[in-house]
């Protein structure tokens, strides 16, 4: 099923004649209404009459979270307070939240991407949507719950916490449709088990899950312990919140980005210049639509490819791989670039391994440590040593084949790590703090 | 002629082992023997109780990780050689021994060692053969 025929199933050449018009309206706007992007094209000495096609975009500068930070609170917006219907903020945990504003067409727009999103997934009219996503600041609950209402479907406002009370209501309203974190949905289900309650017997059906990078093994881990299709949504607050892109049901493979409100760019985050076609990089975009904050060349920090063949689900939209990281996240272990879901692909490939784990990064005589705290549970425990000390060699010599790096594995008890409600802690720098 | 042991697996820090004996404290159940191995990391804490099920059940309800495994009890008699001519006799028939320990008893004149073998059947039946004393659970339960 496809929400809006008209422009997710638009041809490219169309697509791209949409983005140029777009992209013009929007750089015209930003140059008159946003200091920064007057000071950063005079800075490049670009004028607008110059940008003629969509690859004059690389031609821009970008555009950094450091940047919305610096113009805290309202210094991005392209529009006067009095015409901003909604504001959201990032968590801020290292530093100043970065705040964003949406007109009430900007909050239409999402809107109608979380339907297209929604529908997408395999949701339809008649959902119980019970949206676990956190209310508030963060732009995942109300985000998801606009959606969801216009899509028609009955939206249970959940919130995150509370998780007992989670799962009596997902039994007693017979949710369908679960709506939260990745690592979220996994607590959900081990917490089902505790209360005596079968999740795989419920008629949940599907569940959207983003705001945090997770590997297809994680995909297989929710899917077989909750009975349900797991789907792949993206989105940031700077961009819109969830909703700019979403896997298809259909395949189930890439994330399909509205390339009628976004124009994507894949860049080399060393040098920021454009990889190869169909290459890994750091996601750059450009929104096209946007009134509250239109940004322009946004380094989302994330990395992933993009992926242009034609989909079966009948979609032009091109698709973004997996996230497999962020380039910020990224960990240099003893000059090696590690990403933690590639570390998570190693322990959910290992049969009997808890989807709970903590990387503990250190440093002891100037050398990089990496610990990986992995959870013992019945399946893996024996009363010998020999056996358990088997697993540690085991995954320290996938982590080793796989990625060049030695770690250190220590088996900690169950529910030793912290759950996490909303995006979970993977990992842990100490030294950050030496 | 098996008895039951549970093994629970015990992280390397302080008080856990304090809340192992505090839970079957408070359910009740009394510890027949004992034994800890430990690595730099981790331990496993292996017991053999008054009541095997009411223990499992209540640590894992208090978020330990615990397994039941099968072990054999054997009485040695307290003279020097007593122990190796046990062992000898399991070697001999390539029985592997994954671990012992001892268990005391307070009056008797022997000694009680409780073994972990990798094939606990072939164990009884070779031991029991060769005229050593292996003893009931039942019995290890209520001493």
């Amino acid at each position: 099923m496809i929400w809006n025929d008209d422009f997710e199933t638009l041809p490219r050449e169309a697509i791209a004649s949409l983005q140029l018009k777009r992209l013009k309206q929007t750089l015209d706007r930003v140059s008159v209404a946003v200091p920064l992007y007057q000071e950063k094209f005079s800075a490049a000495k670009i004028g607008m009459a110059q940008i003629k096609s969509l690859d004059d975009l690389r031609r821009l500068p970008f555009t950094l979270k450091q940047d919305l930070r610096d113009n805290y609170p309202y210094g991005m917006f392209a529009v006067p307070l009095d015409e901003i219907v909604r504001i959201h903020a990032s968590s801020g945990t290292t530093g100043k939240p970065t705040v964003v504003g949406y007109t009430r067409r900007d909050i239409d727009i999402w809107a109608e991407l979380m339907a297209r999103a929604f529908v997408a997934a395999g949701s339809h009219r008649g959902d119980v949507i019970h949206n676990a996503y956190g209310y508030g600041l963060f732009t995942g609950g109300l985000g998801a719950h606009y959606g969801a209402e216009r899509l028609g479907a009955s939206v249970i406002p959940m919130s995150g916490g509370n998780t007992k009370k989670q799962i009596m209501i997902m039994k007693d309203f017979g949710s369908t449709v679960l709506t939260c974190t990745p690592s979220y949905a996994l607590y959900l289900a081990e917490a089902a088990l505790e209360e005596g309650v079968d999740i795989r017997k419920l008629p949940l059906r599907i569940g959207i899950h983003g705001a945090e990078p997770w590997s297809e093994q994680m995909r297989s881990e929710i899917e077989e312990k909750l009975g349900i299709k797991a789907m792949d949504i993206y989105g940031l607050s700077e961009i819109l919140g969830p909703g700019v892109a979403i896997e298809c049901v259909e395949e189930q493979h890439g994330l399909h980005i509205w390339e009628d409100h976004f124009i994507p760019e894949i860049i080399n985050p060393e040098t920021g210049e454009p990889v190869p076609a169909g290459e890994k990089g750091e996601l750059v975009i450009t929104t096209i639509t946007k009134e509250g904050i239109p940004l322009i060349r946004y380094r989302t920090r994330d990395i992933t490819r993009l992926i242009v063949e034609p989909c079966t689900c009948g979609r032009t939209h091109v698709r973004l791989e997996r996230m497999s990281g962020r380039s910020d996240d990224m960990l240099i272990i003893r000059g090696v670039n590690v990403f933690p879901s590639q570390i998570e692909s190693v322990l959910f490939s290992i049969e009997g391994i808890e989807p709970h784990y903590q990387l503990i990064v250190d440093r002891a005589d100037n050398l990089d440590t990496l610990e990986v705290q992995v959870e013992v549970n019945e399946q893996t425990f024996s009363d010998e040593i020999k056996v358990l000390q088997k697993l540690s060699h085991h995954i320290t010599k996938d982590i080793k084949d796989l990625l060049g790096v030695t770690c250190k594995v220590r088996l900690v008890e169950p529910k030793s790590i912290a759950r996490s409600e909303g995006k979970a802690q993977r990992v842990i720098d100490k030294r950050l703090d030496k | 002629m098996k008895v039951e042991q549970i093994s629970i697996f015990i992280e390397n820090k302080s008080g856990r082992l304090a809340e192992v004996s505090r839970v079957l404290g408070d359910s009740g159940i009394n510890i027949r023997a004992l034994s800890l191995a430990d690595t730099s990391d981790f331990g496993i804490l292996r017991l053999i109780v008054d009541q095997t099920d009411k223990a499992k059940t209540f640590l894992k309800e208090h978020g330990f990780t615990v397994n039941k495994t099968e072990v054999v009890a054997v009485e040695v008699p307290d003279r020097p050689k007593g122990l190796c001519g046990i062992l000898e006799i399991l070697d001999a028939h390539k029985i592997n021994v994954e671990y012992m320990y001892a268990y005391v008893e307070r009056s008797n004149s022997n000694a009680i060692i409780i073994f972990r073998f990798d094939q606990v059947e072939a164990a009884i039946k070779v031991l029991t053969a060769n005229d050593v004393v292996v003893l009931k659970g039942e019995r290890i339960y209520t001493l």
